[in-house]
């Protein structure tokens, strides 16, 4: 790929922005590596939490998942499994740590509003402004099955609930004046009188009354993540969001085009274009030379894509149980059975399994591939793979065009699978002025170069209006 | 009275016991709630040799007019604590009243990995009725339906602990498989109130089962590892200490340091202008270092364990880590904790063994 002229591009000064999300429960993190560590292991959160501070990341991520995955009605066994609750994991990540941003995905349907509320402020507090909420809904009568609740949130139901969340949430941070509490003990009492308003919420899902516990942290209110891609869920994003996490970052039209979506739907709300950060998830492999990293990645998938995986996989896609035939030959016989619900969570819902088989068979005939080798191959692409140098050229690209404002990178290997990353690719981004060469602020909100809360510009709107 | 040495638990929570404690407080209000200000009290807290620090929390504002209305969650502050000490003991308040059972499971956990093995719970209960507002649940009404909610809590937390056998994480390389699902456990409990299917998703504790501390009042003694018991006087925590029926007893105690400044009925009578120090039944020393250690002495024999609540921490820490501790410690009156020994190990408790992998040993053996 040749350099991209600078001055030829919609956003020649645009700077790319990187968070790292430490997986949870996937079969990307190669766990059968010998130099694979504890997914649970405290050290080697920060460790890695450490290494992308030494990187200038923005953002440190943890997923959330509150039941084992199951397939078939039997706990999956052959991903890594078993992860720290978010908040507790950031708060101690927030004491070994200086600058870079923490960001707990918590979900909307099984918690309670005043008390996430309470939590999230609490870790920006510790952090001194550094925390995120990566807004996820569960949609699983499944899940509700470890809660008081149980399952009682039916799909269209789960924005509702999640949108009066985050305004009983927003009502919660909002409701201390700043400096509310005083400077000196002689004062008449602790926080000034009135700088704390008693918070009052009556609605479908929320029926609070209550007096919050705590103040403003130095970025006002945790920044607002989503991850969810129907057009609600990037409807909600567009009302709601300061960062949307994305899986379209791996092909640059497609990125685009998502890009676009959402532009048009922040002016649909009357925001502006640049209010919304898009960090997609990606997978990055490097290697010293194309054809190192290519070898690589080869290696990387054979590694992801075990051949009880791959027999997995197929076997969701088939609505057959695999398990037992041969990963390394031809694709099974059978034509798929199309099953309405398969019994499995956590996997992706197949629109057209005979469509799709069809299409394998073709692919797999045509380059004499074995049904591991077609699983890899036709699976999802993720990823982005090359030279430090190309990528941070093709990088360039995708930021300077508005395809993206960052990634959010998945290692595949715990806890040293960002170090390439850190110490080929940012050097190389910061030769070509993509990226930042010190952190100009303290705050995850200054990181991401966001406007302030979305909440404090309606009031200060507002004033300026009264 | 002469006994076992000691294991010393300070609560931590706020400027101190007292809720004016913040007028004494050597920050400004407005730093109580800084992150500076909590490492630093841990800090401290650890250096002077005590065993255990315990957090209160609750869903509402600790305090009400004149005083301290802020409060950062106890779990957030006790993971906070736990990355940035090494040695001392962690335990939140969380009260399982209105807590989603399975939430409060995954966070302690959490806090017995961050910390390597040094965690604990106290369990606690909201008694207010405005919490179930603040949780937007049906008001918990009465000791009867608290003290249900509390031993439900309690057991679900417990049995989630368990739910992961120690080597579920068996990374078969030949199998492709990263977990043994016969070590993980669907917990199935059934209360009175709610069901939880498990198993959890934080692998098991590394103490196995954190240490959980709770008045045996409220929550039944087989539940506990240790008691938290009151009494205003050396015979009424005696005599709460033998009816426990738990492994370990800590006596609660309310203490006021003479400083160089001022003298520990001064100080109480400054705080005392501004609002009382309730009774709660505890004991409380309110005079000289020495007459402290002397009484903690006298608790050798009566119990494992005593829990101090400081009427202003920037003012009997100092006194406490100066005079007090170094004292009991020569005396062997008291210990300090070990580099790399998990909070159960300070308090001489064994780990217990899963529940999954104890019943399949014993169905192997027959
Ligand atoms: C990149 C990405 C990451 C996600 N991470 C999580 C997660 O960690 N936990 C979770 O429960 N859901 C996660 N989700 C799921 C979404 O919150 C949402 O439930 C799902 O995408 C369905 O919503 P939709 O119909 O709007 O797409 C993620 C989604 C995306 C796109």
């Amino acid at each position: 790929m040749t350099r991209t002229d600078p001055l030829d591009v919609p956003r020649p000064d645009a700077r790319l922005h990187f968070g790292v999300f430490f997986q949870g429960v996937n079969h990307w993190t190669v766990w059968s590596d010998p130099a694979s560590g504890s997914q649970i292991d405290p050290a080697n959160f920060r460790r890695v939490a450490q290494t992308a501070e030494r990187g200038l990341f923005d953002a440190f991520f943890l997923g959330e998942g509150l039941r084992l995955r199951e397939v078939d009605g039997q706990i999956h066994d052959l991903d890594v499994a078993g992860r720290p609750d978010a908040i507790t994991q950031l708060a101690a990540l927030a004491a070994v740590t200086d600058r870079i941003g923490l960001v707990s995905t918590s979900n909307t349907t099984f918690n309670e509003a005043p008390d996430l509320a309470r939590r999230l402020s609490g870790l920006d507090l510790l952090s001194e402004g550094r925390a995120g909420w990566n807004v996820v809904t569960t949609d699983n009568a499944w899940t509700g099955a470890n809660f008081r609740r149980g399952g009682y949130l039916d799909h269209a139901d789960r924005y509702r609930r999640a949108e009066e969340f985050l305004t009983v949430a927003r009502a919660i941070w909002d409701s201390w004046e700043d400096a509310a509490v005083s400077d000196s003990a002689d004062a008449p009492s602790w926080a000034a009188p009135g700088a704390v308003r008693q918070v009052r919420h009556q609605g479908p899902q929320f029926d609070v009354d209550l007096a919050p516990t705590l103040p403003r942290s130095a970025q006002g209110h945790p920044v607002i993540f989503q991850a969810g891609d129907s057009g609600e869920g990037r409807d909600f994003a567009a009302r709601n969001a300061d960062v949307i996490f994305s899986a379209h970052g791996n092909d640059f039209d497609d990125a685009l085009a998502f890009a676009d979506d959402l532009r048009r739907r922040l002016r649909a709300v009357g925001r502006p274009e640049d209010d919304l950060r898009i960090l997609p998830g990606t997978e990055i492999i490097i290697g010293a030379t194309e054809e190192e990293a290519l070898e690589k990645k080869r290696w990387i998938r054979l590694q992801q894509v075990t051949p009880a995986t791959a027999l997995g996989i197929a076997g969701l896609l088939w609505g057959i149980d695999l398990s037992g035939r041969d990963a390394d030959g031809p694709l099974p016989k059978e034509d798929p059975v199309a099953a309405e619900n398969d019994g499995s969570f956590g996997a992706r819902r197949i629109a057209d399994p005979r469509q799709v088989v069809a299409e394998w068979r073709e692919k797999a005939d045509a380059n004499r591939w074995s049904l591991r080798e077609t699983v890899i191959a036709l699976g999802p692409q993720r990823g982005h793979v090359g030279t430090p140098e190309g990528l941070a050229d093709k990088f360039a690209h995708f930021v300077r065009h508005g395809a993206v404002d960052g990634f959010n990178v998945t290692p595949y290997l715990i806890p040293d699978g960002l170090d390439d990353i850190v110490d080929h690719l940012v050097p190389a981004l910061q030769e070509r002025g993509v990226y930042r060469t010190d952190y100009t602020g303290t705050t995850l909100r200054e990181h991401l170069d966001l406007r302030e809360p979305l909440t404090h510009r309606t009031t200060t709107d507002r004033r300026r209006a009264g | 009275m002469s006994g076992p040495a000691l294991r010393l638990a300070l609560e931590i929570d706020g400027d101190g016991a007292h809720p004016a404690a913040w007028r004494r407080a050597a920050h400004s209000p407005d730093q109580l709630l800084s992150p500076r200000r909590l490492a630093r009290v841990a800090a401290a807290a650890e250096n002077a040799g005590f065993t255990l620090l315990t957090l209160d929390d609750g869903a509402l504002p600790p305090g009400a007019g004149p005083d301290v209305v802020g409060r950062i969650g106890a779990v957030e502050r006790a993971a906070f604590i736990a990355a940035s000490t090494s040695v001392v003991g962690i335990a939140p308040v969380v009260p399982p009243t209105y807590a989603e059972p399975f939430h409060v499971s995954s966070q302690l956990a959490s806090l017995d990995h961050i910390s390597a093995g040094r965690a604990g719970w106290v369990v606690s209960e909201e008694t207010r009725p405005e919490a179930a507002s603040v949780w937007g649940r049906p008001l918990v009404d009465g000791d009867a339906a608290r003290a249900r909610e509390s031993r439900d809590g309690v057991e679900v937390v417990r049995d989630l602990w368990d739910s992961w056998e120690d080597d579920a994480v068996i990374r078969s390389v030949a199998t492709s498989r990263y977990l043994d699902r016969d070590r993980l456990h669907y917990v199935d409990f059934t209360g009175d109130t709610y069901t939880v299917k498990g198993p959890a998703i934080v692998p098991r504790p590394p103490q196995g089962q954190l240490v959980v501390f709770g008045s045996p009042d409220r929550v039944p003694g087989d539940q506990l590892d240790v008691a938290l018991v009151e009494g205003r006087d050396l015979a009424a925590v005696t005599a709460s200490a033998s009816a426990a029926g738990t492994p370990r007893t800590f006596a609660e105690v309310e203490i006021a340091l003479d400083t160089a400044d001022a003298t520990a009925e001064e100080r109480v009578a400054d705080l005392e202008e501004h609002g009382s120090w309730s009774d709660r039944g505890r004991l409380r020393h309110i005079g000289s270092a020495a007459g402290l250690a002397a009484l903690l002495g006298e608790l050798r024999g009566v119990v494992d364990g005593v829990r101090l609540h400081p009427l202003v921490l920037d003012e009997d820490l100092p006194e406490l880590s100066r005079l007090v501790l170094p004292h009991l410690f020569e005396r062997r009156h008291a210990v300090r904790p070990l580099p790399g020994a998990s909070l159960r190990t300070h308090l001489g408790l064994d780990r217990p063994a899963n529940r999954y992998a104890a019943a399949a040993a014993q169905e192997d053996a027959r």
